[in-house]
């Protein structure tokens, strides 16, 4: 049995130790990892658990990333709690694997340090990895604090190992930003944390021998569109199953989670939709809009996939401008953010001007100034009654201002 | 506890504990069915078994058929390794934790991949596979050509060899490079046991298999792999081209203990010219036209010098 973490009301945990914790309290049977800036502390982490005796489990340190999800995989499919974590290329070098893990419908746990793609290389935090699996068939949710971070994980492993889920799930938090800033975090004890996950129920095991078991098989075009079919249904279907669990970490620690995070948006005419650690930045300048007479509020997914369709739509209904920030480079359309609420508000109908900022590429921060004149254009937009710039632009840049689409 | 099965005979051995099945859509003549029916023939054990992309795992497992009757897993084209080495650490976790349904039930691990898959695309995971000490049999089977894409070159590829993108033409004799010598690179990890077996020698290749099985640690098998399509010979002659290979002593059957001690398991009474073995195959047609004499002399060198290489490293217990 492994050791228990004498653990305190309140701990000053930066992000990656909150979600190496986390892992630790789900007891996983293996994790299989690479480390990568910003995530290394994770693996750091958990590698420092086991060998102070805190973690019975297998820890397994490959050659790559691509070899973790690999192991990750083979292990998750021998039917135990399985997790990880990785940033930026070593996601990229994972995204082969990403796709079997969730085709073999494996419910495996990745904690993602958000991080820019090269080239140019960059080890600071932006979106682009956290787009790059969003169609891989993970679940994914994002965190906005350290504190997240940590409920998120536990939360992770209930979603996705929930019978009618299996699925595998992507925490993600901001590289540096959440990573390594130390707050205060309040845990729940080893005790705790592990009745609300609970114990793993392996479902087709290859280490049950009385049921063989075939996993990867090959199906072509007879078969292949069915299972896709089938595997988009499962993530569709897990709705329901994320609200639940919410509802019972609620329940459990007072700590509300919802699939689209609303903040002053009860009389809010204008909004920012944003994720990562700039939600907690817009809420601040969204607080100190109102004092301008501007009504603003934020609008934030916490769940990216399955997408929050409904919820988008309905928290944005009635704006009368709308900014997406999207915090990946765009690569020659609109960005990823944008599009996706673009198409909610579509379908309802909406009137609401809309505008698409890419920000913050490489961890270039997302200043208050930034977010005021993007809050003040809103407003104006707003009175006006028209877009008074082009649909996308880029804040917080050198240069002449680079501004597309209209 | 795991036992050696005891195998009286050919016979016994193709039909005890089968657990793959025929129907598979494997060519006619592929030796590989034969290698993977004999290792899961030649124990009782349950086992848990991974492959790579490649010809063995898209004829084996087109849903909604398997012909896997135990636990199988395919990944990618790179990762069967690693896929197999994920499995034994969560055996190890959940023995400790006492999660198994059968906890005392013996259970092996053993990874399958072609040369492509093995010499080339997945070398990394395999050579982490082995560095780390996870105890899994690993067993290439080596057909040295990319078969199940259409007959490309791989490392394994021998010189003179003509795949499709390294076509013998007016000017060129098709592969220029010497095959990888991948046995010696597996010795060098470090792995306690590494071997190369055919299966025209079924005795000395279940020797090793259950060897390789009853191992503590990670293991490398190479099996010769003859492949009718692309080596293009008769699907009838299987056997006798990979008697041919062995005879030659184009490949040698041979074992290296703890990457220090080699010993030759199969020596020919009558050591063939490996001319006899290149004629026999499409493959090396071109090379016995004149403009590519020194072609095959070269190989004749090359063969009698590893020969040479293997007995003096048996002789010197190395």
């Amino acid at each position: 049995m492994a050791e228990k973490w004498d653990i305190q009301e309140v701990e000053v945990w930066d992000g990656n130790f909150a979600a190496a914790q986390a892992m630790r309290q789900a007891q996983i049977d293996v994790v299989a990892a690479y480390p990568i800036t910003p995530s290394t502390p994770i693996v750091e982490g958990y590698a420092k658990f086991l060998s102070d005796g805190y973690v019975d489990g297998e820890f397994v340190m490959v050659e790559s990333e691509h070899a973790a999800m690999s192991g990750c995989v083979g292990a998750a499919a021998a039917g135990g709690r399985v997790a990880t974590a990785t940033s930026s290329q070593g996601f990229a070098l994972m995204v082969e694997v990403l796709y079997q893990a969730s085709g073999m419908r494996l419910p495996i746990v990745l904690n993602v340090v958000n991080r820019a793609l090269a080239s140019p290389l960059n080890v600071r935090g932006d979106h682009s990895d956290m787009y790059l699996g969003r169609d891989s068939g993970w679940i994914q949710m994002d965190a906005f604090n350290a504190q997240e971070a940590y409920d998120l994980n536990l939360i992770a492993f209930k979603v996705g190992e929930d019978a009618s889920v299996r699925l595998p799930v992507m925490v993600h938090q901001d590289g540096f930003i959440t990573s390594h800033t130390a707050q205060n975090i309040y845990p729940l004890s080893d005790a705790e944390a592990y009745a609300f996950i609970g114990d793993y129920q392996p479902i087709d095991e290859m280490l049950d021998f009385t049921k063989p078991v075939t996993y990867g098989a090959q199906t072509e075009e007879d078969w292949h569109y069915e299972h896709k079919a089938k595997q988009h249904k499962a993530i569709l279907d897990s709705r329901p199953v994320i609200d639940k669990v919410f509802e019972e970490f609620e329940k459990k620690t007072g700590r509300k989670y919802n699939r689209v995070e609303n903040y002053m948006m009860d009389d809010a005419e204008v909004a920012v939709v944003a994720l990562g650690t700039s939600v907690e930045t817009a809420r601040i300048v969204a607080q100190e809009m109102r004092a301008e007479g501007i009504k603003a509020g934020v609008v934030a997914p916490r769940v990216i996939r399955p997408f929050p369709f409904d919820n988008i739509r309905e928290s944005l209904s009635g704006m009368k401008a709308i900014a997406c920030m999207d915090r990946s480079s765009p690569g020659g359309a609109l960005g990823a953010l944008y599009n996706e609420v673009t198409a909610a508000l579509y379908a309802g109908g909406s009137k609401a001007i809309m505008t698409n900022y890419i920000y913050g590429l490489g961890g270039r921060d997302l200043t208050l100034d930034s977010l005021r004149d993007i809050y003040r254009e809103l407003d104006a937009n707003a009175k006006s009654g028209k877009r008074t710039g082009k649909i996308q632009q880029f804040v917080g840049l050198r240069g002449p201002k680079l501004e597309y689409f209209e | 506890m795991s036992t050696i099965k005891k195998i009286k005979n050919l016979k016994e051995l193709s039909t005890s504990n089968d657990r793959f099945e025929g129907a598979h859509l494997l060519c006619p003549g592929c030796a590989h069915s034969i290698i993977v029916r004999e290792l899961m023939n030649c124990t009782d054990d349950n086992l848990v078994i991974s492959s790579n992309t490649g010809c063995l795992e898209v004829s084996t497992a087109v849903y909604p058929y398997t012909s896997w009757d135990t636990s199988w897993i395919h990944i990618g084209f790179e990762n069967a390794a690693t896929a197999v080495a994920g499995a034994e650490a969560m055996y190890k976790a959940r023995k400790r934790k006492g999660t198994l349904k059968d906890p005392d039930a013996p259970v092996k691990f053993v990874a399958f991949g072609g040369d492509g898959s093995t010499y080339d695309i997945g070398f990394q995971w395999l050579s982490g596979a082995v560095e780390r000490g996870h105890d899994f049999t690993y067993i290439c089977l080596d057909n040295e050509v990319y078969a199940n894409t259409g007959g490309q070159r791989s490392s394994s590829t021998p010189i003179g060899a003509s795949a499709t993108t390294s076509p013998a033409g007016r000017v060129s004799y098709g592969e220029k490079m010497m095959k990888k010598d991948l046995v010696g690179i597996m010795a060098a990890h470090g792995a306690p046991y590494v071997a190369q077996m055919a299966p025209n020698k079924w005795k000395d290749m279940i020797k090793k298999m259950q060897r390789a099985l009853a191992t503590e640690g990670p293991v490398y098998l190479n099996a010769i792999s003859a492949c009718t399509t692309e080596w293009k010979f008769d699907p009838k002659d299987t056997i006798s081209i990979t008697d041919l290979a062995t005879d030659s002593l184009v490949f040698p059957l041979y074992e290296i203990i703890d990457g220090r001690e080699l010993n030759i398991t199969y020596r020919p009474k009558n050591i063939i010219p490996v001319k006899d073995y290149l004629g026999a195959q499409g493959r090396f047609k071109h090379l016995f036209k004149p403009q590519w004499k020194h072609i095959l002399d070269e190989w004749q060198t090359n063969v009698d010098k590893q020969w040479e290489y293997l007995q003096r490293r048996e002789e010197a217990k190395v």
